[in-house]
């Protein structure tokens, strides 16, 4: 396919939006026969942390490599921090993370697998501005440990570190709470949170619903290398189809027979093991009744959680239609 | 869709220069346990090697200057240097130019290194310049510690050259080290293949043997019975044609030949290595460089190099057939033992004769008289005739000959015992070994005429 640059985006160069962190209109990224991104349209704010979910194969690991200037779309246009990214590798700087795990050097210790980082970058190796991120990502205690001993939770933790240290304005991470513990996650999350207050967007992938509806305020949603959803979490629950929710009250049955009563309420058959919880079926609206209706009978409400959460059941719901679609 | 993209390259303020990378890599590489114990060995174990073997009573004499090991700290060195033309270059540019690019390929750090250095002709810049940094440290190693060795244990004596000449301590340090200097050609040359094939084969352990591999396979060939026009348009020449600096005159030309071969395959196998990994596509996780395209990429193109080299240096040299002609040997032994002559003379505390006083000359024979007298073989024989001032008879001598295609040869004394029989000679301070018993000795494969 011929390349070439139209006279629009000339003119568009001199007025990019810098408060837009990444900008992509029709991107297609092909390998041989093999289309991996089939039209993508994305929108990340600055500031923004931005989920990217997809089934395997979907396109996710391809479109964080496009941003971080690992690849060239065939076609499309891709502005990056305001700035078209042109056919050369190499994203503008700012830009950076991982995708496929973090590099790290296995023979080299965590504070000099970020020192020898610092020092590539220009930046040397101050020891002080190391031991802030290690501290950020709570490796401190292990920061003279050679690499080759950590686990992947630990090397995920350090991949961050090592992104944090070149003071990123797009952080770009694929799959970053893998591997982690509860401590972890919470440092990552911790870190992510912080840097988008700061003004960082970030973009990153997971297959961990509850980690991606806890950080993002948008997610768009990627299969076979086309965009079935973009927009805010609060969107996606709007559109989703009635979903089950696990209720315990102080009164099983008069809650049952409460929630047979509400409109919109479907009660499931299955009790299951614990007779003190059931699952209802409703959208938002009615289990919102229900709620009501409990209080004003005199029955406490102790847990109403999704069985499946919203972001999960958009997602299976989207991605099987896509693939029935097919 | 309008099938569009923006062509404006963006300025890229945060890419890494390749002095940065160059430390990087660096870093990287002396993390590695394998490449510290590397530079450990290659900087303690020649020295130890060398001191205990000048120090025995078996001297390793099928290896060039072998035989003086016990005499002088200068045949040390180049011991080692034969040794590692044949052993320790190819597994040392095959466990560190061999593992530049594979060893990303290994840990799955690619992409991590393309977003810090944002530039793959940087990256691959830093890692040639790292391998050759590391490569050179170890040569240095070898030449040096083997030469601490040597004169620490025997101490700065004269070398007996490879015609029978008498270098002098600075004229032996000297040849030394330009041996070693010009061995740094071929191994540039199995660096560059090292690394084309650690670009082309990825995470392939056929990537990190592929200097091995050629430097083995071009072993094999100087060892087969080829026109000298091919011995020398392979890169691996040089590994032993720094011998020809220990003769009078020095046997430069195969030399200086062997040197530009190997720089050629060095810029060849380092630009085919180039042009594969700037246009490895590092988005495809299936993609290590291996399959089809290393074989049209990089093996295709040495094949037609190599042919480019014999079909340039064949008529550049004019050289036909093996180069070993009777002539070339007959002079050859005539030139080296009137010199060892002399040594003998001095050893015995006899009146010095000048090798013009010996007129010293010598018959050879191939297999006998119905074979033709020209190319490798242990089937020559030689007999020597010399004349002494005021003595009328000539003295004869005989050696046999075993003289191997890359043109080196052991000539073997064979009498009479008094000159040549024996290894020991009595001398006013007891007995010594026998300079005339058995010498090495270099041909010049591309002379047309002996040089006097």
């Amino acid at each position: 396919m011929k390349k070439s640059l139209p006279a629009t985006s000339v003119a568009g160069l001199g007025r990019m939006d810098e408060s837009v962190a990444v900008r992509a209109r029709g991107v297609v990224k092909s390998f041989g026969e093999v289309i991996a991104l089939d039209g993508i349209e994305l929108d990340v704010p600055q500031g923004q942390i931005h989920g990217l979910v997809g089934p395997n194969g979907a396109g996710k690991t391809t479109l964080l490599g496009l941003l971080l200037g690992l690849a060239v779309a065939d076609s499309g246009t891709l502005e990056i921090l305001g700035t078209p990214v042109g056919r050369a590798l190499a994203a503008p700087d700012g830009v950076t993370g991982f995708v496929d795990g973090p590099g790290l050097y296995p023979s080299l210790t965590a504070r000099q697998n970020l020192a020898a980082l610092a020092a590539l970058r220009g930046r040397e190796a101050r020891t002080a501005g190391i031991d802030d991120v290690l501290g950020e990502v709570g490796l401190t205690d292990v920061a003279d440990d050679r690499v080759r001993g950590f686990s992947l939770g630990m090397r995920q933790r350090l991949g961050l570190a090592a992104a944090l240290l070149t003071k990123p304005r797009l952080l770009v991470l694929d799959e970053p709470s893998n591997g982690l513990d509860p401590a972890g996650k919470k440092h990552v999350h911790g870190v992510l949170t912080r840097l988008a207050a700061d003004g960082t967007s970030v973009v990153l992938s997971s297959h961990r619903m509850d980690d991606l509806e806890a950080l993002c305020s948008e997610v768009t949603i990627l299969a076979t290398g086309r965009v079935v959803f973009s927009g805010p979490l609060s969107k996606l629950a709007a559109e989703t189809d009635e979903l089950g929710y696990r209720l315990l009250t102080s009164d099983p049955e008069a809650a049952r027979r409460v929630a047979g009563e509400t409109a919109g309420v479907r009660v499931a058959d299955d009790i299951g093991q614990n007779a003190a919880v059931f699952v209802v079926h409703a959208m938002v609206p009615a289990l919102d009744e229900l709620v009501v209706r409990l209080v004003q009978a005199g029955i406490a409400v102790r847990e109403l959680a999704p069985v499946v959460s919203p972001l999960e059941a958009a997602f299976l719901a989207l991605t099987e239609q896509q693939e029935s679609n097919r | 869709m309008t099938a569009t993209v923006a062509v404006t390259d963006v300025p890229t303020a945060g890419r890494v220069s390749v002095a940065r990378g160059y430390r990087f890599e660096l870093v990287k590489m002396i993390s590695q346990w394998r490449v510290r114990l590397l530079v450990l060995v290659c900087w303690i174990a020649p020295a130890l090697f060398v001191a205990a073997v000048s120090q025995q009573g078996s001297l390793p004499v099928d290896t060039l200057f072998g035989r003086w090991m016990h005499a002088t700290a200068w045949a040390g060195p180049v011991v080692v240097l034969g040794f590692s033309g044949t052993w320790a270059l190819p597994l040392l540019t095959s466990l560190v130019a061999g593992d530049a690019f594979a060893s990303e390929d290994r840990l799955g750090t690619w992409r991590h290194l393309l977003v810090a250095v944002r530039s793959p002709r940087r990256i691959f810049a830093a890692k040639a310049l790292a391998s050759l940094t590391v490569i050179v440290l170890l040569v240095a190693g070898l030449a040096i510690s083997s030469t601490v060795g040597g004169l620490i244990a025997i101490g700065n004596h004269p070398l007996i050259g490879l015609d029978g000449h008498l270098l002098t301590p600075a004229d032996a340090a000297g040849k030394v080290l330009l041996a070693w200097v010009c061995v740094l050609a071929p191994t540039l040359a199995l660096a560059a293949i090292g690394l084309l094939g650690s670009v082309a084969l990825g995470r392939s352990p056929m990537g990190l043997l592929l200097p091995a591999i050629v430097a083995l396979t071009m072993q094999l060939a100087q060892m087969l019975p080829i026109p000298v026009a091919v011995r020398l348009a392979l890169p691996g020449y040089a590994f032993t044609a720094w011998s020809g600096l220990f003769t009078s005159p020095a046997q430069l030309g195969p030399l200086l030949i062997g040197i530009g071969v190997s720089l050629v395959w060095a810029v060849a196998a380092t630009a085919l290595a180039y042009r594969l990994f700037v246009r490895r596509d590092f988005t495809n996780l299936t993609d290590d460089g291996a399959g089809r395209r290393a074989l049209t990429g990089g093996l295709l193109p040495l094949v037609v190099l190599l042919g480019v080299s014999i079909g340039v240096v064949t008529p550049a040299t004019g050289a036909t057939g093996s180069g070993i002609e009777q002539e070339k040997v007959q002079q050859s032994v005539a030139t080296a033992f009137a010199h060892l002559y002399r040594l003998q003379t001095k050893q015995l505390n006899r009146p010095d004769v000048t090798e013009a006083q010996l007129k010293a000359t010598a018959a050879c024979t191939k297999g006998g008289d119905q074979v033709a007298a020209q190319g490798a073989g242990n089937d020559w024989r030689c007999v020597v005739t010399w004349h002494l001032p005021d003595v009328e008879a000539a003295g004869t001598a005989v050696y046999q000959l075993d003289v191997t295609p890359d043109g080196r040869y052991v000539a073997d004394g064979d009498g009479p015992k008094e000159v040549n029989g024996f290894f020991l000679v009595r001398t006013p301070q007891g007995d010594a070994p026998n300079p005339l018993w058995q010498f090495d000795a270099k041909l010049e494969l591309l002379s047309a005429t002996p040089k006097e």
